[in-house]
């Protein structure tokens, strides 16, 4: 018997082997069913840590957690001694799966031709299959805003999670948001040479267009309105795409996003929002210098999707922590704080820019809630995602220590309960280099 | 009796006017830490020495900013300054072996070969970027040219040496001298795209490399020819070709931009065929393809921990290079580009643990002894030895740790960074003229990272999209 085992595995070795990898082209495909992971450390973040429990996972819900959970007969078993489950990482602001490589425009799907196309939709350009996905999943990354930039009005970001072949299928909750790139009086980087007066100018001119343009989305919005309350509602308005797509944010539909970093964009943000009566539905993104008018944010009760943690002070004067100590200064001051990377292929560094947070004034449990239920809250999806909770949907992640740690090894990640293999290009890359057959030759 | 007694006052006059405008005259060159003493008793801490063994409870004693001793209950003589470091753990400061901050060009994109031209002739001491890099450990940077040219200029390594206005008193004396070399994109952009001439392909980068380099063999030889008075005449001085000429006698270290593995395989049999040995690649991120053949020709590989997919070249990557690269035996570094990952590579060596699980030692020599061997400076840096200079980090927590913050960073014995004392504000010139100071709201442009192609822009035909992508 033994012998017939034995010839049992070689024949799967040889045959399982090559049919599975003949059945994906680019990855393994996940696969749900039911799961059970014991004996596991859990930290739910909205309630305090489990020591040995089980997450039961059920399709694509986590369906019991806790100490006393049954394992059914049915559920494959994980077990997760000395592991430890998270709820998946939530990164509120980047480009993925909008562009493959960042040189190159052909796959540079971010950014479209002029200064008002709010009607452009990153959902449409998210590529399921790029390669830049299992990369930044198997870092425990499993669901992200994906925005377009460029010009006034980009585009509408889009919520997904990183899993699914369609764009619907990752699509998350139906969350899009419009958004807005505040006209900034920053420099766009040391090789902007502009005087002062240049800058101020071209932003007064951005802000008149931006002001123009929201005028004209009013009286669009409006005259739509009446329009649809009269007996000649079936007949359409003229067709301004621009305007047709702003108009869900004018009439309190839909949430808008504003980018703005340097302070004083920042508070004219502000004010233009208040003015605006769309205090309420804004979010505020990036916010590098957020720490400089904390207490106005707090006090207009704005949530921040601050970020990158990682970058370097936005002026030569500023101390050279702040951009770590930013999402703590604005916590710190009474502000809804998430996280972003604003990034495409190494958005899978989220953890790290949380752990940066935390070494310089967050607490770290402030700081996994910025990447994981707080974003869940300020996108409206924290019925669905941001924690460990029955009910909730299994996006979840199992490490062997520390999520924030730079050495710590994520080993089973689990999204829309799919359990998702842990491989991609980069692992797939070591695997062959390692050892490389032939060596060097003689 | 009146008439000596003048001339004593009017000689201890003189003695005192060359004492203060002597010694004290290179004191106020430097800003920040004039006087700071470069004596130092560092006691109980947790020495990370990288090339032997990691010392709990350990005192350093530095004199005239080298390390004197290392070993417990030290005691130092009276009046040297002592920093409790309990608690704490000091590595030797890191290195940065590729930056462009703290010089004031960076790319001399005007010709495929301009081995004439050095970054060490625009150094830039006021760069806050020095202090920001100090206050993430860092202690020498070899500041390179862009990597717009296929040969091209001379780079300067220097300490951070912050405070000192002096621009020569940031070099690192005795460091070797080294080149910029540049392979791929960036090269056949610039100039076989952007301006029409060689090279626009891979294969007109090797011509390049070869036809340098036989000019320069031919020039030496011409120049030795006349020295041995078998020549008339030397052949007429080029700048260019003396630089060159010193690569072929192994006297300036190539320092080469590179990214994928064919033109690394062509880089090394060219430097075969010319005899050139000790050099070092850099962000090759494809390295990892040809790592037993960068092994065998003990190449240095010097890497991002992670950056990827920005441009083609970098497309077929992976964040283990580091590992399978040091795996296969390859003396590697990871170094930053860019004034961000300059101020956090104790990070990114950190991730050659998460990305293929170096050990420790392995992680943090990828960022000390490594890069060190790289410049041809390891017998002055690169780790804690007795004879070595003072130049150390200090972590309130292991420095692979995402939690660990800078304490103290001392360069040659002087600390030139102070988590506790340091002002807010360390810039060490204000201008006067500036109504605002500038606020740099990049975050949106994709363009944080890199600087290899700064200044290209201007030049070339594509413009900004070298801004925006170029590495």
């Amino acid at each position: 018997m033994p012998i017939r085992f034995f010839s049992y595995l070689l024949l799967l070795f040889f045959i399982a082997g090559p049919v599975a990898d003949a059945a994906h082209g680019q990855k393994r495909p996940g696969r749900q069913g039911t799961y059970a992971l014991t004996n596991a450390r859990i930290v739910p973040v909205t309630s305090s840590a489990i020591e040995n429990g089980t997450v039961l996972v059920r399709s694509d819900t986590i369906a019991a957690l806790g100490t006393d959970v049954t394992v059914p007969s049915d559920a494959e078993v994980i077990d997760a001694s000395g592991l430890t489950v998270y709820p998946g990482l939530f990164d509120g602001g980047t480009r993925l799966g909008l562009v493959e490589v960042g040189s190159l425009d052909e796959t540079r799907d971010f950014s479209e031709i002029g200064e008002l196309t709010p009607q452009m939709k990153a959902l449409t350009a998210v590529n399921p299959n790029s390669v830049n996905i299992p990369v930044t999943r198997v870092n425990g990354v499993t669901t992200v805003l994906t925005a377009p930039t460029g010009g006034l009005f980009p585009g509408t970001a889009a919520l997904i999670d990183l899993h699914g072949y369609t764009p619907s299928q990752m699509h998350q909750s139906g969350v899009e948001l419009i958004v807005l790139d505040f006209p900034s009086t920053g420099r766009r980087g040391r090789w902007d040479q502009r005087s002062n007066e240049e800058i101020e100018k071209a932003a007064k001119k951005a802000m008149d267009k931006l002001n123009e343009t929201w005028d004209e989305a009013e009286l669009y919005a409006r005259i739509d309105s009446a329009r649809a309350a009269t007996d000649r509602s079936t007949q359409d308005m003229e067709y301004v795409p621009a305007m047709n797509a702003l108009a869900g944010v004018v009439k309190g539909d839909m949430p808008l996003l504003v980018r703005a970093s340097k302070a004083a964009d920042i508070e004219a943000a502000l004010e233009w929002a208040d003015e605006r009566g769309l205090t309420d539905q804004i979010v505020l993104s990036g916010a590098a210098e957020g720490w400089r008018v904390a207490e106005k944010i707090a006090d207009a009760n704005v949530p921040v999707i601050a970020g990158p943690v990682l970058s370097v002070p936005t002026r030569d004067s500023d101390r050279y922590d702040k951009p770590y100590r930013n999402a703590a200064l604005l916590h710190d001051a009474g502000v809804q704080v998430a996280l972003r990377t604003g990034d495409a292929e190494n958005v899978r560094n989220l953890p790290f820019h949380a752990g940066f947070a935390a070494a310089y004034g967050m607490s770290k449990d402030d700081a996994l809630a910025a990447i994981t239920i707080e974003p869940a809250r300020i996108f409206g999806v924290d019925d669905r995602l941001g924690s460990l909770e029955v009910g909730k949907q299994a996006n979840l992640f199992v490490t062997d220590g520390d999520p924030f740690e730079t050495k710590t090894k994520v080993r089973h990640l689990f999204i829309q309960g799919y359990k998702i293999p842990m491989e991609s290009r980069h692992t797939k890359l070591y695997n062959e280099f390692l050892n490389r057959n032939p060596g060097v030759q003689e | 009796m009146y008439d000596v007694s003048a001339r004593a006052r009017a000689m201890l006059a003189v003695l005192l006017t060359t004492f203060f405008l002597g010694s004290p005259a290179h004191a106020q060159s430097d800003k920040l830490r004039a006087n700071a003493p470069d004596d130092w008793l560092i006691t109980n801490a947790t020495v990370i020495t990288v090339t032997g063994e990691t010392l709990e409870n350990t005192d350093i004693l530095v004199r005239d900013g080298t390390i004197d001793e290392i070993g417990s209950d030290l005691s130092a003589p009276g009046g040297t300054e002592t920093y409790d470091a309990s608690g704490m753990f000091v590595m030797p400061g890191i290195i940065d072996a590729h930056s462009h901050i703290a010089v004031s060009s960076v790319n001399e994109a005007t010709a495929p070969v301009t081995a004439e031209v050095g970054v060490g002739d625009v150094i830039n001491p006021y760069d806050v970027n020095l202090y920001r890099a100090l206050a993430g450990g860092v202690t020498t940077s070899h500041l390179m040219h862009g990597s717009a040219n296929v040969i091209g200029g001379r780079n300067e390594t220097i300490k951070h040496r912050y405070g000192q206005t002096d621009p020569d008193a940031l070099r690192m004396d005795g460091a070797p001298r080294t080149i910029k070399f540049a392979l791929g994109e960036n090269p056949t952009r610039v100039h076989g795209e952007g301006n029409d001439v060689v090279p626009r392909t891979r294969m007109g980068v090797e011509r390049v490399i070869r036809d340098a380099l036989t000019k320069a063999r031919r020039y030496a030889a011409e120049k030795e020819a006349y020295e041995n008075g078998d020549a008339p005449a030397p052949p007429p001085h080029s700048e260019k070709m003396e630089v060159l000429a010193d690569i072929l006698a192994g006297e300036v270290l190539v320092q080469c931009h590179s990214y994928r593995a064919d033109e690394i395989l062509m880089l090394m049999q060219v430097f075969d065929d010319f005899g050139v040995e000790n050099f070092t690649f850099h962000h090759v991120n494809e390295g990892f393809k040809v790592a037993p053949e960068l092994a065998k020709h003990n190449a240095g590989a010097s890497v991002f921990s992670d950056w990827w997919a920005y441009k083609f070249e970098v497309y077929y990557s992976t964040a283990y290079n580091a590992a399978i690269l040091t795996d296969n035996g390859v003396t590697t570094s990871i170094n930053s580009d860019s004034p961000e990952l300059n101020r956090h590579l104790y990070h990114e060596a950190a991730k050659a643990q998460k990305y293929g699980g170096l050990t420790d030692q392995e992680a943090l020599s990828l960022i000390t002894i490594n890069p060190a061997k790289q410049l041809g400076i390891d017998d002055r840096v690169g780790s804690i030895e007795v004879g070595k200079d003072a130049d150390l980090a200090i972590f309130d927590a292991h420095p692979l740790s995402v939690y660990a913050v800078a304490q103290r960073t001392y360069v040659d014995g002087v600390v030139r960074f102070d988590r506790e004392n340091d002002p807010d504000d360390m810039r060490l010139r204000l201008d006067p003229e500036a109504s605002v100071e500038s606020a740099f709201d990049w975050s949106e442009t994709g363009t944080r990272h890199g600087r290899c192609l700064q200044d290209v822009g201007r030049y070339s035909s594509q413009g900004t999209t070298f801004w925006q992508s170029g590495r």
